[in-house]
């Protein structure tokens, strides 16, 4: 498609204004955690590394980056094994109530997050708690994740199925594969690269939950945007707050940048 | 394997084999078919899509459970078996090669997941590639392939493992003309070196013809007629069949009492009808003949096809050698006064009444017969 000169300049500028109404924040926030000065003056009278320093000597901000990693890890594992096997029976066996299952896996992802929040914390408080003697911390925040992380393995995973057939696996059933044979040598691997992405979608988006995690955290187990909102208001914590934020902005950007070359390079490769 | 069997056991019976699919009301796929293919022998299963024959090619696989009915394979009873128990391997229509893989490991594969020695298997793989004149493409994927070198991958990959009854789901489907016509030659030489039974699915009459020792022509979940090309192209037993399997030409009804003299709907080659000007209509002995004008005049090449228009009603088509003999000043032209003549002996009786859409089938361009 060929566009006029005024309309190709209207575009450019209108694409232009929106990429920075988002990215110009982060960049502020990114300077300010060398900013030197305490109230971010702006513009900055000079820089330093103090922030940095302070931020990683700080217990605070490495537990919550502890308890983060360990959510997200835990998070992605229960997600990549479960989402796996969901798309796998979806698309490729016919059973009774296929359907509603289908739409219950993806529901989660559009729930509204304090709805989920709420009703696991009740399940915490009413039943974990009292029967199984288990309180709200990372083994809940883990769960609370991979309610909505088994969506986008399970997404990633049905799209390459359906775009994979079902004539590779007849094919080697028909070459004297049993099933789990089939699996190993065939389905997996040309699954990988799309459990790959699913993964890191799923650890990215783990990383940076908020609301879900107010409700299933406990008071000794904070994830790192959990530190952040707590410290946000606090003056003499705002520099640091800074630099976990820089922190968190690289943990979740980085992992959805891999994913989405990983879906580019192996859509072009695995097409056949 | 073909060799080891009793002689006279088939290759594959099926007994009363039927699919329906689910649906309301069900939908009959195969209709209670009963066949027999001999032990190493090229037979093909024809007919229009939705005739079923795939479906056939896909309960023989283990990929479709029968509804009812039974499957044997060289005497054994498969029909309840799982695609990985059953002695057959299949060239997919699609190729379904592994694109994962290299060509050699796609070759290798069958043997690899029966636990064939490594010395053994690399030999084999080498003369299985070698055999589809891919002996120094086994390193490359299957996305470096062209279209006939994948199909020829798809095939080796299923002969080495030396099956029973090899599958070949319209394996030429995908191909473009030259490339089908010169594997259809080598597709008949190499199941003349394996001697492994082959069960050959297509919707070309001339693939059909030109490959098989035997074909059975497919209609609505059912089987028409099995016999040899010769059998089912000059003899026909019935109006589909006539149709299906080359160009129908159907007198029926009112024009073959007035043209035939006698009730009841024949049909004739386009081939065995000589186009003539209309005062050499008169017939000579053992001779039958039609006047008309002629509708069409299509050039194709080797051979014209004329579309003549009866004066009793009814068209029949007529197709002419251009070996020269008719002369530039003699070329007929839309609207001439003509006649057919033809010998009574090439006049198939047709059982059954056709239906007018067969007939719109058999005068379509697509169904240009062999010549």
């Amino acid at each position: 498609m060929r566009l006029g000169r005024g309309p190709k300049l209207a575009l450019t500028a209108f694409a232009t204004v929106v990429l920075a109404f988002v990215y110009v924040p982060l960049v502020v926030v990114a300077l300010n955690s060398f900013n030197s000065d305490r109230t971010f003056g702006w513009p900055p009278p000079g820089f330093t590394t103090q922030w940095w320093r302070a931020a990683l000597q700080a217990q605070g901000p490495r537990d919550a980056l502890l308890t983060s990693v360990q959510a997200g890890l835990g998070a992605t594992a229960i997600a990549l094994v479960l989402g796996t096997l969901l798309a796998l029976a979806l698309s490729r066996y016919d059973f009774f109530g296929k359907h509603a299952i289908s739409i219950l896996v993806v529901l989660p992802i559009a729930l509204p997050g304090i709805v989920t929040g709420i009703a696991l914390q009740s399940v915490i408080q009413n039943v974990l708690s009292p029967v199984f003697g288990i309180g709200a911390g990372l083994f809940t925040i883990i769960v609370g994740h991979a309610t909505f992380c088994i969506v986008i393995v399970f997404n990633n995973v049905t799209a390459r199925l359906r775009r994979l057939g079902g004539s590779l696996e007849q094919a080697s059933a028909d070459l004297g594969a049993r099933p789990f044979t089939t699996f190993r040598r065939v389905t997996f691997p040309l699954l990988r690269s799309s459990l790959l992405a699913g993964a890191l979608l799923a650890f990215a988006l783990s990383f940076d939950e908020i609301v879900v995690t107010t409700f299933t955290a406990g008071p000794e187990s904070q994830t790192l945007p959990i530190w952040i909102f707590n410290n946000l208001f606090r003056p003499n914590q705002a520099p640091v707050v800074n630099v976990v934020a820089v922190v968190l902005i690289v943990l979740s950007i980085v992992p959805v940048w891999l994913a989405q070359r990983l879906g580019g390079a192996d859509a072009a490769e695995s097409r056949l | 394997m073909a060799a080891d069997q009793a002689p006279g056991v088939p290759a594959i019976r099926l007994s009363r084999l039927r699919k329906e699919f689910a649906g309301s009301p069900p939908v009959v796929a195969v209709d209670d078919v009963d066949l027999d293919v001999r032990a190493g022998e090229f037979f093909s299963m024809l007919g229009p899509s939705g005739s079923g024959k795939t479906t056939v090619l896909r309960m023989i696989a283990g990929f479709e459970e029968p509804t009812a009915g039974a499957i044997e394979l060289a005497g054994a009873d498969v029909t309840t078996r799982q695609p990985y128990d059953r002695d057959v391997n299949t060239v997919f229509q699609d190729y379904a090669l592994f694109p994962h893989m290299s060509v050699a490991e796609n070759v290798e594969y069958g043997l690899l997941v029966k636990k064939v020695g490594r010395a053994e298997r690399r030999s084999r793989v080498a003369e299985a590639l070698e055999q589809v004149r891919l002996g120094d493409h086994g390193s490359r994927r299957p996305s470096q392939l062209s279209g006939g070198q994948r199909q020829r991958v798809a095939l080796a990959r299923a002969l080495v493992n030396r099956p029973t009854v090899l599958l070949l789901d319209e394996p030429l489907g995908a191909l473009d003309l030259k490339l089908r016509e010169q594997m259809q030659v080598e597709l008949k030489g190499i199941q003349r070196d394996v001697g492994i039974t082959f069960l050959f699915v297509t919707h070309d009459q001339e693939e059909a013809l030109t490959l098989s020792d035997r074909i059975a022509v497919f209609n609505a979940g059912r089987i028409e007629q099995v016999g040899t090309a010769r059998e089912v192209y000059e003899s026909p037993a019935s109006a589909f069949v006539a149709g299906f399997v080359g160009t129908s030409n159907l007198l029926t009804g009112e024009t073959a009492r007035a043209v035939m003299g006698r009730e009841g709907s024949v049909a004739i080659r386009p081939e065995k009808l000589a186009v003539v000007p209309a005062e050499e209509a008169r017939a000579a002995e053992g001779q039958l003949s039609a006047a008309g004008s002629l509708e069409e005049v299509v050039y194709g090449g080797p051979v014209t096809r004329y579309v003549v228009a009866l004066d009793a009603g009814g068209r029949l088509t007529a197709l002419e050698q251009n070996t020269g003999a008719r002369a530039d000043g003699a070329a007929l032209r839309r609207g001439d006064r003509v006649a057919l003549r033809w010998r009574s002996e090439h006049v198939i009786d047709v059982p059954g009444a056709p239906t007018p859409e067969l007939q719109g089938q058999g005068t379509s361009p697509q169904q240009f017969p062999t010549t």
